[in-house]
């Protein structure tokens, strides 16, 4: 089989394919309206009437097919066109056929280098630090869904009411304090406060205690104190502290 | 209790030896017998001798750490023995999935560089922008200089030498070794064109 006698019938052309090389070659055909595909549909289809497959033919139209395409591939890129036009057909083809080597050339170093990298598969060293593998995700045992919902179902529930009644801190007001030791001191002119306060809660004389300071402050009493945790002995304001020896007993004796 | 004599007393390459050997474990890249040199204070020559005795020493089969002499320098590597172990626990980020475009690029600037974008393309006939931004990226080619028309050029670099074992550029085979068929797709062409009728 003769690639070069391979008969055409394309819109452009109508002959053999070495004549359609040729008119291209001597730019009497334009690459551009060579219809390629077509070219190569025709050799396949003269190919598989074929029962033996003819390598020689396939590797001579690939190289003949692949500068066509080249041809036309220029033809499309206007600076290069003017490359190539200013060259007669044969300088031409040469130029094509150099181009063609030259990748050919390439492509059988590129070849070379990917065996290189297969057979320096084994090599190890250091570059830098050496980046780890990306650790692979744990494998979880199977998993039964009504498991996943009890623990859901737990968590949706509504949580138990907190109490807060720690919080409430009950006192009476210190007004009725007030009242008290002011109806005392109508009564007795003055009081000991310990004596008063007996009987109470922590939180109760702590109130009765501020209920003091407030009558201290707003003036309707004096409050006498012999030292540091001695009875607290409360006046209406206006009378004397009583200065009689009796009363170191309230000083000392009760502290 | 007194020592024993040592009859044979360690020799100073021995020595320098020990010294190389610190400098290569600590190197992440090829270390010139020069940059060895300059680094243990010592002469060239006799450092080429202490890493004779190195590459006896840690040599394929007799160590898991080897000694070779790579990319201008040396430098330490994995036994190959230890290569599964390796590749266990670590990635090859600068190797891993080199595309067939990649590999053409490669070749071209590996032969023919320093050679810009413009020049790839015209060799292989298509674009080489992104190709050639992933190999700056690996790291296997560097930017050196620019051409006339301004267009950036690129060389291999160091690392590319060392991924391919190759202990220089001139360690690649000749292009004209790596095939015969050139001249039959010129003879062709040209008949071809003899063929032409007048």
């Amino acid at each position: 089989m003769h690639v070069r006698e391979l008969e055409l019938d394309l819109d452009a052309f109508e002959g053999p394919f070495d004549l359609l090389l040729t008119l291209v070659l001597r730019e009497e055909l334009e690459p551009r309206d060579v219809d390629v595909a077509d070219v190569v549909v025709t050799f396949v289809e003269r190919l598989a009437g074929r029962e033996q497959l003819d390598l020689d033919a396939c590797g001579e139209f690939l190289v003949l097919v692949g500068a066509l395409l080249e041809l036309k591939a220029r033809e499309l890129f206007p600076e290069e066109q003017v490359e190539l036009a200013d060259l007669d057909p044969e300088e031409a083809a040469e130029e094509l056929a150099r181009r063609l080597e030259e990748f050919r050339r390439i492509k059988e170093a590129a070849g070379w280098l990917l065996q290189r990298l297969e057979a320096e598969d084994d090599r190890y060293f250091r570059l830098g630090p050496a980046p780890l593998v990306p650790r692979a995700e744990p494998k979880i045992a199977p998993q039964q869904p009504e498991a996943l919902a009890t623990a859901l179902r737990g968590l949706a529930a509504e949580p138990p009411a907190v109490s807060l009644a720690h919080m409430g801190l009950r006192f009476p007001p210190v007004v009725q304090f007030l009242e008290r030791f002011r109806a005392l001191l109508r009564r007795r002119r003055r009081f000991d406060f310990e004596q008063e306060a007996a009987g109470l809660s922590r939180i109760e004389q702590a109130v009765a205690f501020l209920a003091l300071l407030e009558l201290r402050r707003a003036g309707e009493i004096r409050i006498e104190q012999a030292g540091p945790f001695t009875p607290i002995r409360v006046h209406q304001e206006g009378t004397r502290p009583d200065t009689e020896e009796g009363d170191s007993q309230w000083n000392v004796r009760s502290a | 209790m007194e020592r024993p004599l040592r009859l044979v007393t360690r020799s100073p390459v021995e020595e320098l030896a020990r010294t190389l050997e610190a400098l290569l474990v600590v190197a992440s890249q090829p270390l010139t017998a020069e940059d060895l040199a300059v680094a243990a204070d010592d002469d060239v020559s006799r450092v080429e001798e202490a890493l004779a005795l190195l590459a006896e020493r840690f040599a394929e089969g007799r160590s898991g750490i080897v000694v070779e002499h790579v990319a201008g320098g040396y430098a330490f590597r994995a036994s190959r023995a230890a290569a599964e172990a390796c590749a266990r626990l670590f990635e090859r980020p600068v190797e891993r999935g080199l595309s067939q475009a990649a590999l053409e690029t490669l070749a071209v600037i590996a032969y023919l560089g320093p050679c810009s974008r413009p020049d790839v393309a015209r060799i292989r006939g298509v674009a080489a922008d992104s190709v050639v931004a992933g190999l700056v990226e690996r790291g296997l080619i560097s930017e050196s200089g620019r051409d006339e028309g301004g267009a950036v050029r690129y060389r291999t670099t160091p690392l590319f030498e060392r991924v391919f074992g190759l202990e220089s550029l001139s360690a690649l085979p000749r292009l004209d070794d790596l095939g015969g068929t050139a001249d039959e797709i010129r003879d062709r062409l040209e008949a071809l064109a003899e063929r032409r009728p007048a």
